[in-house]
């Protein structure tokens, strides 16, 4: 049977390994066959193995994806994968990042949905009414559908020259708040993105938007975010 | 936070403004040539023409301040320049740029 060269970047350097080349494979079968088979102690991180959970990405040959939902014979070349952590952030151990700085940029974005009627959390006392078909829902809904994969955010230049950005997962994030008629935090959330931490950054090249597996548009969602506030500081 | 707004905004702005000025600088450069060029049909067109002068300091000043503002965005990712004294040493530049241009279009001003 034809062989698969695996390099895998762990924490202590690269190690190579080689597997089954299989007709059907993606690059978790892979993974987790070298865990299994080979090497015990080798760190990845997955849960659903069909593209729900968000936690699989790793980089492949130099792209971020989700492993799980990527076929070997798609990205492999030459017969070889070289796989890395995600980039831009903290590395666990081997394949295994730390996604905390990640999330905790979420939270600065202000990502927290805020109910307008009960501003403290609280459940609201009725059910607000927002036709699916009405334009600042189908806003909304444009970019609700992100699981936290943090493949865009692996793919920033923006993120690595500046450590502080918030990226475009949380900057997507709050653009789908500000567009959602129910959400009561748009002034706070609006200063909470802007400047050189938050949209202002970015040079809208669109690599985010290229990457994401869930084909959102985080680049156009920052682009939203900049023109809200535009116009805010002309009209305020 | 605020300022670094309204730095983006003004960035925006002048390159709005730029692109008019560019615009009609293209143009005049055109109309200019035909014929040939020289300094007494250039000083001719410019001296004491008040629009003139208004256009080439409004040119001058949002190239400075459009320059700077992209510089400094750059400076700040490629080199680590960030805070307030290297934002104080951009705006330097942008002013000192502008003020070449615009001491340029005085002299013929008053040529
Ligand atoms: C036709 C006139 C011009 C237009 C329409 C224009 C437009 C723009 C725009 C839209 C950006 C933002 C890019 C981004 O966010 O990534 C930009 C950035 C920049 N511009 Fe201009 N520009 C013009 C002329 C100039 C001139 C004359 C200079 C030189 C003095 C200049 C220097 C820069 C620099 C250094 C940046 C920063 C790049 C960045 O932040 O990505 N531009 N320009
Ligand atoms: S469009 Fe903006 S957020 Fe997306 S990859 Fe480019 S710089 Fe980063
Ligand atoms: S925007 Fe797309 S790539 Fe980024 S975290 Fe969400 S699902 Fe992943
Ligand atoms: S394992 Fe859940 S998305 Fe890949």
């Amino acid at each position: 049977m034809a062989q698969l060269k695996v390099r895998i970047q762990r924490s202590d350097g690269i190690a190579e390994y080689a597997v089954a080349a299989r007709e059907n494979q993606t690059v978790l079968d892979v993974v987790t066959e070298i865990q299994r088979e080979q090497q015990p102690d080798l760190a990845y991180r997955f849960a659903c193995r069909v593209g729900m959970c968000g936690s699989c990405a790793m980089e492949v040959n130099g792209v971020a994806r989700w492993t799980c939902r990527t076929h070997v014979r798609k990205v492999a070349e030459d017969g070889t994968l070289t796989l890395r952590p995600l980039a831009n952030l903290p590395v666990i151990r081997d394949l295994a990042t730390d996604m905390k700085p990640f999330f905790d940029k979420w939270a600065r974005a202000r990502g927290q949905f805020q109910p307008k009627d009960a501003p403290n959390g609280a459940v609201p006392v009725e059910f607000a009414v927002v036709p699916p078909s009405s334009p600042k829902r189908q806003e909304a809904d444009a970019g609700i559908e992100c699981i936290g994969c943090g493949v865009c955010y692996a793919s920033c230049d923006v993120v690595s020259w500046n450590p502080d950005y918030l990226g475009p997962a949380a900057l997507n994030r709050a653009w789908t708040l500000v567009n959602d008629v129910r959400d009561g935090g748009r002034r706070e959330r609006l200063d909470a993105v802007a400047g050189d931490a938050g949209c202002h950054s970015c040079h809208s090249t669109q690599g985010c938007t290229e990457r994401c597996p869930k084909n959102l548009d985080p680049s156009s969602a920052i682009a939203g975010l900049k023109r809200s506030i535009f116009w805010g500081v002309l009209a305020p | 936070m605020r300022g670094q707004v309204h730095l983006w905004a003004a960035q925006r702005i002048t390159a709005f403004v730029l692109a008019a000025a560019v615009f009609v600088h293209l143009a005049t450069i055109m109309l200019a040539v035909r014929g040939g060029l020289s300094a007494a049909e250039i000083v001719a067109r410019l001296s004491g023409a008040e629009g003139w002068l208004a256009f080439y300091a409004v040119f001058a000043l949002a190239a400075g301040i459009h320059g700077a503002i992209g510089m400094r965005n750059i400076a700040g990712e490629w080199l680590g320049w960030r805070g307030r004294g290297f934002d104080a040493l951009w705006l330097g530049i942008g002013l000192v740029t502008a003020a070449f241009g615009i001491r340029a279009a005085w002299g013929l001003y008053h040529a």
